[in-house]
């Protein structure tokens, strides 16, 4: 591995355009999630269609506004897998949350 | 032999002198910041579904108008705030330090605006729904105890951003800061912006009360 290869890549980096893009994309896709609000969808298809909005809106935010896909990839590889592993162990608490209701003493 | 050894540690990445990330300590450092900062924001947002999931009476106090009409208008100011912050750290890689400048005013101002919507929306659900973090008309204090934390950590984040692009704002003005700073305080603002992307649907939209 030569030294040559550490120097800084900022080749095709975005533009002016690309960010004005992702914005309108965002708005976008606030606007489709004020709208399942105010259409009241059933609950579960509510939650999932918001999350994936959340979560689309958050790589885009990510990946373009805070420059991550213009980055060396290991960087995403050192902070990401361990972000998205530990909030996956979270969700180890739900099962008590749905348990808690039916164990409740009658009021 | 032992030349050879000695060559291959030379070029060994342990050697010093070299950057994996390709990428200077601030920005990294920040990076650290906010893949910590996110997983307390997760915690948060956890206890507040594990507090409605357990509690089938869960409250829906979010009006269309004002609480949603007010939320979504935040959203866009910080959506737009994020915009004019990339566009301070173009104009600040591009050396051009007036526009850098005001571009991170428009920002603070974004970012104002979303401050003083949240006040006026918290305020709206203090005096007409009479909810605190204690207690509600509805029997489920746990609603008011976490919703006030979890919006309340995020606009003590807002606020934090506020000060800390006002300081940023002043040094380029002046002359002082480079690129790469201006960059650094573009990312927690980004973060700020994206842990209300998850706050939004699932504090304010799922609990809507349209009719």
């Amino acid at each position: 591995m030569s030294v040559h290869t550490e120097a800084v890549e900022h080749i095709g980096g975005p533009t002016t355009m690309t960010f004005a893009k992702v914005w309108i994309a965002l708005l976008v896709m606030t606007g489709v999630e004020v709208l399942l609000a105010y259409e009241q969808v059933p609950t579960m298809i509510m939650l999932t269609a918001l999350l994936g909005l959340s979560i689309i809106k958050a790589a885009l935010i990510i990946a373009y506004f805070m420059h991550l896909k213009f980055e060396r990839l290991s960087l995403f590889l050192t902070l990401f897998p361990m972000l998205i592993f530990c909030v996956i162990l979270m969700l180890i608490f739900l099962g008590d949350a749905v348990r808690i209701p039916a164990m409740r003493p009658p009021a | 032999m032992s030349s050879q050894v000695s060559s291959a540690a030379a070029t060994s990445l342990w050697e010093g002198g070299r950057s994996p990330y390709a990428t200077n300590s601030k920005k990294f450092g920040m990076w650290l910041f906010i893949i910590s900062d996110s997983l307390t924001f997760s915690a948060l947002l956890f206890a507040y579904t594990y507090s409605r999931v357990s509690n089938p009476n869960w409250p829906t106090p979010f009006h269309f108008s004002p609480s949603i009409i007010f939320s979504t208008v935040m959203t866009f100011c910080l959506l737009s705030s994020s915009l004019t912050m990339v566009m301070a750290v173009h104009s600040m890689n591009h050396g051009n330090r007036k526009a850098a400048g005001a571009w991170i005013l428009a920002t603070m101002g974004g970012g104002a605006a979303f401050v003083v919507l949240h006040l006026n929306e918290w305020l709206n659900l203090i005096n007409n729904e009479h909810v605190t973090p204690f207690e509600n008309p509805w029997g489920v204090p746990l609603f008011g105890g976490t919703f006030f934390a979890l919006t309340g950590l995020h606009m003590t984040h807002v606020v934090i951003g506020l000060i800390y692009l006002a300081i940023v704002c002043q040094a380029v003005l002046r002359g002082k800061f480079k690129a790469e700073d201006v960059e650094v305080s573009g990312l927690y603002w980004h973060f700020v912006d994206l842990v209300w992307m998850f706050i939004f649907p699932l504090v304010y939209l799922m609990s809507a009360r349209i009719h």
